[in-house]
């Protein structure tokens, strides 16, 4: 008995010491590391985003789900009870355009996996390449965001991404399940800053490009209808179109000039594929009725840009999604970064405070992405039987001082650490810090 | 005969100044965010001739002062951004690694819409800075944003003391790889420095000598302006802002700048400042650093976005700059990202694009916050500027409206490119916009250095 009261008391006094530092760092010999169980989130206001907004609510994950939510929850009894104390629980944000796991150093060509050779690469997998260990990972899923679009870029069509959750040690434990091929729309709009082309050229650059594509379609459509035949041999990047072309898999078309995206359209009815879904979109303020009549889905980012005309009010950018959502268009927002995916929130509170409102700018980075990315009936709210991908944060999450508290990503508590927080700790107050007496930088000051 | 030049050169920069324009107007009602003296609820401020002449309540207008009611909104002092490429029409000059002798003041593009852009984010002053393909780049150029006038000499923040770009680490000794010359490596980084200070010490001995001689016949030495530039840096008439990531490079160069009694330096970019912190604020340098750009290249890699926090509260004197013709745009949003990482204070927070940006130029008995006879750069926002909701509402500079979001709309150019065509559409790139770093990144430095660009 007096042994029990002793190991209790070390285990408090333990709890004590390591409590305070583990609410946000570490130390060096100190790994901190997610873990699974059942977790009952209580005392929070539990935005649900397809159901409302619960008051007190407490919110039950087990197995990696959302067992229960509202305010009237039995907690079981081996269930480790959280009291946000009033806080906010939201569903994981989810960002519409990543190169996430692909890119970790931008200016060295070694660290960069999103593009391979080639102009016709749909087969290439962007799961393959997803680096679980990615240090971006960590800093981005402590901010709110818990899945990703991952994406090959580059050439026609670039190859197939996938949706990624945050966390997990292989790509197949990080996989959120959604796929799609990744295609260029053949565009008529200006080259790179460097690479500024003639109004000729490009236009010859375009229609060589679309006449590559429209082949390697019409390849796949022949290949649909004659794959169980002896004729087929292995022809790998038009077999991943396939699926396409028999509406089981999702085709992402690139279009931002605003003649590129009707042109995609066009192009999109001529062949009648059915599940597509049109990403970038910079210009659709411009052509916002045609969009909303194709029926087409818009997965539109970064909202913090530059617009693309110089002759364009300096807010387009800004006020695109907003303008495509109140046309009757259902919208995603992305960031198209890899290390600063932590901004979506950011990019949403643009989008809502020009024009597009808090509420559908919240929609867009949670179920709206969800759906357009094939993984609605998994993530993007909160609903009993979902993915445990959430996160408490003390207020609205798109405001610049609000900070994430807890997070969970499959159910796993995620610790609240990353490379940028550790360096934080150990750099705040610096030990050794500066002896003046010995300084090598003094100077007489004139 | 020589007072009568300084009068006749007195004439001409008041003939010259007369062009800028001064505004007289009164703000009414708003929540004024001095960053010097908190913030004050429910005041006036009455601007005069360009210069802000009362805060306080109640104000009249005096007759013919229009009057602004700004109720419920929200204002600051305009923002300034410590490091900008916009409004250039050249970034680099690459021919050598020591390059002091040119100056942005020439390559000054009024017409850049990218200046409505930045106004239309509450900028009112940018500090339009050489790039950073070699060692010792080019003189900078201060500046106001008086969009709207073809003279380049409009822009011209009058008074602003003169600075020079360094660079330090990955870009220079990219250019001296592509070049085979020296520096390839940061040790031929510092040798370069040592070397150009230590000539231009011997260069400043012998006007020395000239200067002091009595003998008539003595011969003046070759004049030679990139030298002579040094020599202003060694007196203290040339601010340094010297491009720099990692904490090793930045000490290196506090060293240097102390065997050469060189005490005004600004660390750009600086992302690793926040290892040598203690140093900085030990040395007196200040650092102007993003608010949380990282890993687009390794120098950056080992970044923290509680940069700006720790440099804050280690006493560093330190702003938030963009960099980039979109970060510019926001940079009030930028600024409040160190109270997500960091927890500054709301007036700490704000002086990181106002007052603090304001000091590393030297500008900051002028401009950088709201005080009575500062001059009336001034930003209205509709909620608190550190909100992500904030939407800027007017702009002045001089007391003059640059910008109101009621007349926003449509085409700001002020000059249209004739080679320019309808379909002249660039799809943002964020990894594109490093115009200090596009000379590392992005550009071929077989072209950037050839004469072909």
């Amino acid at each position: 008995m007096k042994m029990k009261l002793v190991r209790t008391l070390i285990t408090a006094l333990a709890f004590l010491l390591i409590v305070p530092v583990a609410t946000f760092g570490q130390e060096d010999d100190q790994v901190l590391k997610a873990r699974g169980g059942k977790f009952a989130l209580t005392n929070a206001k539990i935005y649900t985003v397809t159901n409302g907004v619960i008051e007190n609510g407490t919110l039950l994950i087990s197995n990696g789900i959302i067992e229960a939510v509202g305010t009237d929850v039995r907690i079981p009894a081996d269930a480790e009870v959280i009291d946000v104390n009033g806080k906010e629980i939201y569903p994981g944000m989810i960002d519409g355009g990543t190169t996430l796991g692909l890119a970790e150093i931008g200016s060295i060509a070694e660290a960069n996996d999103f593009r391979e050779t080639g102009a016709l690469t749909p087969q290439m997998q962007a799961l393959t390449a997803v680096n679980p260990n990615s240090v971006a990972i960590p800093v981005t899923r402590v901010s709110g965001v818990t899945t990703v679009w991952t994406m090959p870029r580059g050439g026609v069509l670039a190859g197939t991404a996938a949706a990624i959750n945050l966390f997990g040690y292989t790509p197949d434990q990080m996989d959120a399940g959604g796929r799609g091929i990744v295609m260029n729309f053949p565009s008529t709009a200006g080259g790179r800053r460097f690479r500024r082309l003639s109004e000729d050229e490009r236009k010859k650059r375009q229609e060589r490009a679309l006449k590559q594509l429209n082949e390697a379609w019409d390849k796949a459509e022949l290949y649909a209808k004659i794959e169980n035949s002896d004729e087929v041999r292995n022809y790998p990047e038009i077999e991943a179109l396939v699926p396409v072309v028999k509406g089981e898999m999702m085709l992402f078309i690139e279009a931002n000039a605003a003649k590129d995206i009707t042109g995609a359209i066009e192009w999109v009815k001529d062949r009648g594929y059915e599940k597509v879904v049109l990403t970038g979109v910079s210009e659709g303020w411009r052509v916002a009725e045609e969009i909303a009549a194709s029926g087409l889905s818009v997965i539109t980012g970064p909202v913090q840009a530059i617009p693309t005309r110089s002759s364009d009010s300096y807010d387009a950018a800004y006020a695109n999604p907003g303008i495509l959502q109140k046309a009757g268009v259902k919208v995603a927002i992305r960031t198209m970064e890899a290390e600063n995916v932590r901004n979506l929130p950011y990019h949403a509170g643009f989008a809502a405070s020009y024009g597009m409102g808090r509420e559908e700018a919240l929609k867009a980075i949670t179920i709206n992405a969800a759906e357009i990315l094939g993984i609605g009936d998994q993530v993007g709210s909160i609903e009993v039987g979902k993915k445990a991908n959430i996160f408490v944060s003390t207020g609205d999450p798109f405001e610049t001082a609000t900070k994430i508290t807890d997070l969970f990503i499959d159910g796993y508590k995620i610790p609240m650490t990353s490379r940028q927080i550790r360096l934080y700790d150990e750099f705040m107050n610096r030990t050794p810090g500066v002896d003046k007496s010995k300084s090598a930088i003094n100077i007489k000051k004139k | 005969m020589k007072n009568i030049f300084t009068l006749l050169l007195c004439l001409l920069s008041t003939a010259a100044l007369a062009q800028v324009q001064k505004g007289d107007v009164l703000f009414k009602n708003g929540t004024v965010l001095t960053v010097t003296n908190g913030t004050m609820e429910n005041t006036d401020v009455l601007v005069r001739d360009g210069k802000i002449s009362r805060i306080g309540k109640d104000l009249r207008a005096p007759r013919g002062v229009e009057t602004v009611d700004i109720q419920g909104k929200f204002l600051m002092p305009g923002i300034i951004d410590a490091h900008s490429h916009i409004a250039g029409s050249a970034i680099n000059e690459g021919t050598s690694q020591v390059t002091a002798e040119v100056s942005m003041e020439d390559v000054v593009d009024p017409t850049d819409v990218a200046i409505y852009r930045a106004l239309a984010g509450g900028v009112t002053s940018i500090h339009l800075m050489h790039g950073s393909a070699n060692v010792i780049g080019g003189q900078n150029e201060t500046m106001k944003l008086r969009y709207g006038t073809m003279n380049p000499d409009d822009l011209r923040f009058e008074g602003a003391p003169r600075t020079i770009k360094f660079a330090l680490g990955e870009n220079p000794t990219r250019g001296g790889r592509s070049r085979g010359i020296q520096p390839q490596s940061r040790m031929g980084v510092e040798n370069m420095l040592r070397n150009s200070f230590a000539e231009a010490v011997e260069y400043g001995k012998e006007w020395d000598a000239y200067n002091s001689s009595s003998d008539p016949r003595k011969v003046a030495p070759e004049y030679d302006l990139r030298m002579q530039t040094l020599v202003d840096i060694m007196n203290g008439d040339v601010l340094i802002h010297c491009h720099s990531y990692r904490a090793d490079e930045i000490y290196m160069l506090m060293k240097v700048l102390s065997d050469f009694d060189v005490d005004k330096i600004t660390f750009q970019h600086a992302n690793e400042a926040y290892k040598v912190a203690p140093e900085l604020a030990a040395f007196g340098a200040s650092a102007s650093v993003f608010a949380d750009w990282w890993a687009y290249k390794l120098e950056v890699y080992y970044s923290t976005a509680y940069n700006a926090a720790i440099l804050t509260e280690n006493g560093v004197l330190t702003s938030i700059n963009s960099d980039s013709g979109e970060l510019i745009r926001h940079l009030f949003h930028e600024a409040a990202k160190t109270q997500k990482y960091g927890d500054l204070s709301d007036d700490q927070a704000l002086a990181l694009i106002t007052l603090n940006p304001a000091k590393q130029l030297g500008i900051d008995s002028r401009v950088g916050s709201i005080e009575v006879g500062k001059d009336a750069d001034i930003a209205i926002f509709d909620k608190h500027p550190l909100s992500v909701y904030a939407v800027p509402q007017m702009t002045f500079v001089d007391g003059v409206k640059y910008f109101d979001l009621t007349d926003s709309k449509g085409d700001k150019r002020i000059f249209v490119n004739p080679e320019s065509t309808i379909s002249d559409i660039m799809i943002y790139e964020r990894h594109e916009d490093h115009r200090c770093l596009e000379d590392a990144n992005m550009v071929n430095f077989e072209d950037l250095f050839s004469n072909k660009k």
